[in-house]
């Protein structure tokens, strides 16, 4: 069949935005030769069988406006310097490709076959240029071709059927060494103890694996999948605070403590605890894809944060359209699926400017540069969640440059699900089926990728788990869900999951690890021919969901299928007389498991962890004081703490019209919101607050730096109008590697923080996850080791929205009051960081677990009485900071007197001490604020006005100046 | 007598659910029904008093926003909107709604005297990419021209400080011929304006939103449905209570087409007694 080919560019008047877009993205990249100008074109190949008056209608009446744009067949003639084109490979997700086949046929009524491209004119630069320019800013060449010439190929290439054959893999008569080449070599990222096991148990089943067990069991065993680190048994060595005398622990020497199964022990012990402690509200904890809170008497609702790193770093894109989509599927598969109503975003990047071009220091080869990583991972949240109809209403940014070769992307997601529909189970005789998205090639090896540790090579050797997403797909998938979550008769199915790390091999692995199940891999609708059934097996291809579905129901569920254009397969059976796994391929048994070994195979392990406490770095005696004016400026800078307007103005953070309180507040969006508050339930006025917490700077103390990101994620929470006594919150760790003893006390220190923080508080954790392997080994055999990183998020109930406030000052004539006491330890601020002055104490903040917690309920009780008119966290950057935004967002002017906060002017200004807040209170309400306060610190610091400037002892500046540095350093 | 909306949904459509409680809030009865089933059973449309086609991303906004929606409107449902128009049947189209509206043809409709034509016109006003080439989503100010014939956005009670509306889309700048534009001026068809100095996406005129004709159909780029209770203002929380005394303006457009249809039927029964 012909392929045609049709290209469409703006007309001369109507502007070209995506070409000057393009041009724009050089610009950013910095490149060495710079193009002058861009011109756009989009490219559609279309095979099948059209004639020439057909191929003009497609041009004209499809794929053009007529007012806009122009459509030439064929390849128009160059017409600039140079020209590129820039197309997906063969096999890549093209989720456009798939609409304008149905747009044809629309027209036409003819089927045909369709991939898009898009083509650069560009002046400026010469043809070797123009392609390191594409290859740079315009494609990725893991999943794109750049062609120098206009592309029209005679035919499409398509995949071939393969001889499926049942491969068995040698394993019972391997030495140690020959395991682990095996578990490297195979891509299984096993460890030594874990081959012997799974030797030891096919040695009793008397038999060598075949390949496709081998991959289940790898999978299944991945430390993505299982979290074996977190769930094992630790022996530490070194302090912890406060008493010992923690469920799971035993002291077994001086110092040495004995801990079974870390994750028990700490963060869910600590769950437990408050469960058993009058904490009702909770309804699924750490058993499902997402925790479940109840939100009222009939609603309750869900939130899950997962990480996507490594795909991330390989293709930011891609990486962080898939890591989005993932977590709203979780969301979709928790309970009997809940419907997602809030997405949250945390990304951790090197910074922007202190790589070449910008310093003469060289990205490590292997690398894409920060700017672009954090341009593409926002790009790709943005078209994700934006087409999924899902508000972004929440999220940071945190740069350091440790995070060059593997920054982190952490995307959460909530939902909301009535009460009846929490849990489900699959029941024998159900059937296994499969929802949404073809399978294909694309994904293979994702779980085992993300376990292991990021090299340069990693580019060459892993692009097949690098994937696009489809998120019009996942949206159909949605709807039919929740058609059929809704159904009149009841739900049409007893359980629900989604495809995620190891695809189908996780979710049915899961789904049927009490009953077991039999599998017919070929089943399975392909992307293209040519899939081996291992490939079907494993394939992380997205946009999939299983369920298991009564077989009277199929008819149903068929039917809303239909009905929303979603593709649905059968794939077997849940129950077999054994507990077994089985997979068929046609007649062939190809694998077959006990599900014991899948689930409860995995060698028990001791980790030992060491932890001592870390010296303060001293202070170079040689740099003297700033003045508090000029550090105040720089912080406000800083990108730490300067606004991201503009990622969150690509985000839709309205979408379902639900939101209350939005990521910018006040007049004009000046103002970094806390945290944001949304309606899940319409018709109520009972809000849901979303917030998170990130202390990345006391790192040399993870017990702190866990316990102060709990506290800020409180106190974000609180400040918008949270009830602290219904706030719950999740566990995210990201962690440079934990084989050494050292980044395992880390780990160790952090998840005791997370448990005494959780008490402290009484925010029980939900969820969790962990990304244990993030460091880059260069080329040179240098490994850059990321900070050990802990993000809490945590969502809380509003009782009423009306109660909600914002951190923007109100009204002139208000005081400033701030609450909870101010210390001299500066250690881990974001001054000290710029700032490394002699005799600072430079030691990192004590943290009391009785005030946080107090200060807390005392604030929100004062909020819910109507008492304060603003409220802000005091975090990164000091009380300083924090009453510069407050005076900007609101546009009012600010005098302040901080010589009561401390006898140090800078510790005053900048100090980071945790637990504390800044409220706006009218003058008549200050009595009753106090009184509210009861015995938690407090005291007046300034008194806002209408003179548009900031002033106290050592600074005097407009407020627009201020709001202009803030607003300055995050733009592309 | 409870007028009945008909909310078009489909894949990739993701404003289907704030867009029925936005008229469901302001007196009709709203129902979602799947493109699929309204191409198989056109007369559907027959049986409604109110549509919406509500914003999102029809079909992942494939070759341009609401492209292959409008392709499969313009096949399958052009003669059913073009009945119901006959019968005074008011249309809302907000974002994509609205890129989707202008290539059916929808928008901005015959001039006046002109006949309605029997196949689905080619389109003569475009909504191409933000200037910026990129997604915004914030609150903008916005204008209702006085003398607009749009019946959704006539007398609407407002203050400067609540006269906003949210925009969230990436191809929302308003293109029409300098002659086009200049008749929908003259036909008083444009139905908001963003405030000149806060136009977004570079939208020629500040126009945000058009009007047919009939001043029935309504297409624009901000979304009146998320503005239908005051906490979504996006600073309610310094709003003086006095600004609040009245509905949230997208809630009023939404009243306006409710009473509409109501003032309708009843002339239509009074004329039927008599």
């Amino acid at each position: 069949m012909t392929v045609h080919r049709i290209e469409v560019r703006p007309s001369s008047d109507a502007g070209d935005p995506r070409g000057a877009a393009a041009c724009q993205s050089a610009r950013t990249a910095s490149l060495d030769a710079q193009p002058e100008s861009v011109q756009a074109t989009a490219i559609y190949l279309i095979e099948g069988e059209l004639d020439a008056d057909a191929v003009r209608r497609v041009a004209d009446e499809l794929l053009s406006h007529p007012v806009t744009e122009r459509a030439v067949v064929g390849a128009s003639a160059p017409r600039a310097d140079s020209l590129v084109e820039v197309h997906p490979q063969p096999g890549v997700m093209d989720p456009e490709a798939e609409a304008v086949e149905l747009g044809v046929r629309s027209l036409l009524g003819v089927d045909v076959t369709v991939r898009t491209g898009r083509r650069f004119d560009v002046d400026g630069l010469d043809q070797g240029q123009a392609r390191t320019f594409a290859e740079r800013c315009l494609a990725n060449t893991l999943i794109h071709d750049v062609h120098d010439a206009p592309y029209h190929p005679e035919q499409f290439e398509a995949g071939h059927d393969r001889e499926a054959e049942v491969r068995t893999v040698p394993l019972l008569e391997l030495d140690d060494e020959a395991l682990q080449r095996l578990s490297r070599e195979a891509h299984l990222f096993l460890s030594l103890d874990e081959m012997q096991a799974l030797q030891e148990a096919y040695r009793d089943m008397g038999r060598d694996p075949r390949e496709i067990e081998l991959e289940t069991l790898a999978q299944t065993w991945s430390e993505h999948c299982v979290h074996k680190t977190l769930k094992a048994r630790v022996e530490y060595h070194g302090p912890l605070p406060g008493d010992l005398d923690r469920q799971g622990h035993e002291v077994v020497g001086e110092g040495v403590v004995r801990i079974d199964n870390l994750l028990a022990s700490t963060i869910a012990a600590a769950t437990k605890e408050l469960m058993a402690d009058g904490i009702d509200w909770c309804l699924s904890v750490f058993v499902d894809n997402a925790g479940i809170i109840a939100f009222d008497d009939d609603h309750a609702v869900c939130f899950k944060v997962e990480t996507h790193n490594h795909p991330s770093a390989l293709e930011p894109y891609g990486g962080a359209a898939t890591g989005i989509g993932g977590c709203i599927r979780d969301i979709i598969g928790t309970g009997l699926a809940a419907r997602p109503i809030a997405a949250s975003d945390v990304f951790c990047v090197g910074h922007l400017d202190t790589w070449a071009p910008d310093t003469d220091r060289q990205l490590p080869t292997g690398c894409l540069h920060p700017r672009r990583i954090l341009s593409q991972v926002v790009a790709g949240v943005r078209d994700y969640g934006n087409r999924m109809g899902i508000p972004t209403v929440n999220g940071t940014v945190w740069f350091d440059d440790d995070y060059v070769g593997n920054p982190l992307v952490y995307c959460g997601c909530v939902g909301v699900m009535p009460r009846d529909r929490v849990a489900g189970d699959p029941q024998p005789g159900d059937l296994i089926v499969a929802l949404g998205g073809r399978t294909g090639r694309d994904g293979i090896h994702g779980a085992t990728f993300s376990s292991a540790e990021l090299t340069d090579t990693h580019v060459d050797e892993f692009s097949h788990a690098v994937q696009i997403g489809n998120p019009v797909t996942e949206k159909k998938v949605l709807d039919a869900i929740m058609e059929a979550r809704d159904a009149p008769g009841g739900c049409l199915y007893s359980s629900i999951t989604d495809c995620g790390a190891g695809g189908f091999s996780s979710a049915v692995g899961e789904m049927g690890e009490e009953l077991g199940a039999t599998v017919q891999l070929e089943a399975a609708p392909l992307k293209y021919q040519g899939l081996t059934p291992t490939e079907i097996w494993i394939s992380e291809a997205q946009e999939r969901m299983v369920m298991a579905v009564p077989e009277d129901r199929l008819p149903a569920l068929q039917e809303i299928c239909d009905a929303h254009d979603v593709e649905l397969c059968v794939l077997g059976t849940f129950g077999t007389p054994d507990r077994e796994l089985i997979l068929n391929w046609h007649d062939v048994e190809f694998g077959r498991l006990p599900m014991s070994l899948l689930h409860d195979g995995l060698p028990d392990r001791l980790r030992v962890a060491r932890w001592q406490p870390v010296e303060p770095a001293a202070a170079s005696a040689d740099v003297a004081p700033p003045s508090i004016d000029d550090a105040l400026k720089r912080l406000l800078a800083h990108p730490n703490i300067a606004s991201k307007r503009c990622i969150i103005e690509q985000y839709d953070h309205e979408v379902q019209g639900r939101s209350v309180i939005r990521p910018q507040v006040g007049p004009y969006g000046n103002g970094p919101s806390d945290a944001a508050v949304l309606l899940p339930v319409a018709g109520s006025t009972r809000g849901l607050a979303v917030g998170n917490g990130l202390a990345t700077g006391l790192q040399d103390d993870p017990w702190r730096m866990a316990v102060a990101a709990l506290d800020e994620c409180v106190r974000n929470l609180v400040c918008v109008g949270a009830d602290p006594e219904r706030i719950a919150v999740l566990d995210n760790f990201c962690w440079p590697g934990c084989d050494d003893e050292q980044r395992m006390g880390e780990l160790v220190r952090a998840a005791e923080g997370c448990r005494d923080a959780a008490l402290a508080y009484r925010t029980p954790f939900i969820s969790g996850k962990d990304s244990l392997n993030n460091q880059f080994t260069t080329d040179d055999g240098r490994t850059i080791r990321i900070p050990p990183t802990l993000l809490i998020s945590g969502f809380g109930i509003v009782d009423d929205v009306h109660r909600c406030v914002t951190m923007d000052a109100k009204e002139s004539g208000s005081s400033l009051v701030l609450v909870g006491e101010t210390t001299g330890a500066m250690g881990g601020s974001q001054f000290a960081d710029l700032y490394p002055v002699s005799g600072q104490d430079r030691t990192l903040p004590e943290i009391d677990l009785d005030s946080g917690p107090r200060t807390a309920r005392a604030v929100a009780a004062a909020i819910a009485a109507g008492l304060v008119r603003s409220a802000h966290d005091c975090s990164e950057g000091g009380v300083l900071v924090a009453a510069a935004e407050m005076a900007f967002a609101g546009g009012l002017g600010l005098a302040l007197e901080l010589d009561s906060v401390h006898s140090d002017p800078l510790v005053a200004a900048f100090a980071e001490t945790p637990g504390r807040y800044l409220l706006e209170v009218r003058d008549a309400d200050r009595s009753a604020l106090e009184l509210a306060l009861g015995e938690t610190a407090c005291r007046v610091v300034g008194r806002f006005d209408n003179g548009g400037r900031l002033e106290c002892s050592g600074c005097s500046a407009s407020i627009d100046e201020l709001r202009d540095l803030w607003s300055g350093t995050i733009n592309w | 007598m409870k007028p009945r909306a008909l909310i078009i949904t489909t894949a990739g459509i993701n404003c289907d659910r704030e867009l029925a409680e936005a008229f469901e809030l302001a007196g009709a009865d709203p129902v979602s029904i799947h493109l699929n089933r309204l191409t198989a059973d056109p007369t559907i449309v027959d049986d409604f008093d109110l549509v919406g086609l509500p914003g999102g991303f029809s079909y992942g906004d494939a070759v341009a926003a609401g492209r292959i929606a409008a392709q499969v409107m313009r096949s399958g449902l052009y003669d059913a909107f073009c009945r119901a128009l006959e019968r005074g049947v008011p249309m809302v189209a907000p974002c994509n709604g609205f890129q989707i509206a202008v290539q059916i043809g929808l928008l901005p409709g015959p001039r006046d005297e002109e006949p309605v034509s029997d196949r689905p016109p080619v389109p003569t006003v475009a909504l191409a990419d933000n200037e910026s080439a990129r997604f915004i989503d914030r609150w903008v100010g916005i204008e209702v021209p006085a003398d607009t014939r749009c019946i959704w956005t006539r007398g609407l009670e407002m203050s400067t400080e609540t006269a906003m509306l949210p925009i969230a889309h990436g191809e929302g700048r308003f293109i029409a011929s300098t002659e086009q534009l200049a008749e929908l001026e003259r036909m008083q068809c444009v139905a908001v304006r963003y405030v000149a100095s806060d136009n977004p996406n570079g939208s020629m005129g500040h126009v945000a939103g058009i009007c047919d004709r009939s001043g029935l159909v309504f297409g624009l780029m901000p979304h009146p449905e998320r503005y239908t209770r005051w906490t979504s203002h996006p600073t309610w929380t310094r709003l003086e209570a006095s600004r609040m005394d009245v509905e949230p303006p997208g809630l009023q457009m939404f009243r306006n087409a409710v009473d509409h249809v109501r003032e309708h039927a009843a002339e239509a029964a009074a004329c039927d007694a008599s």
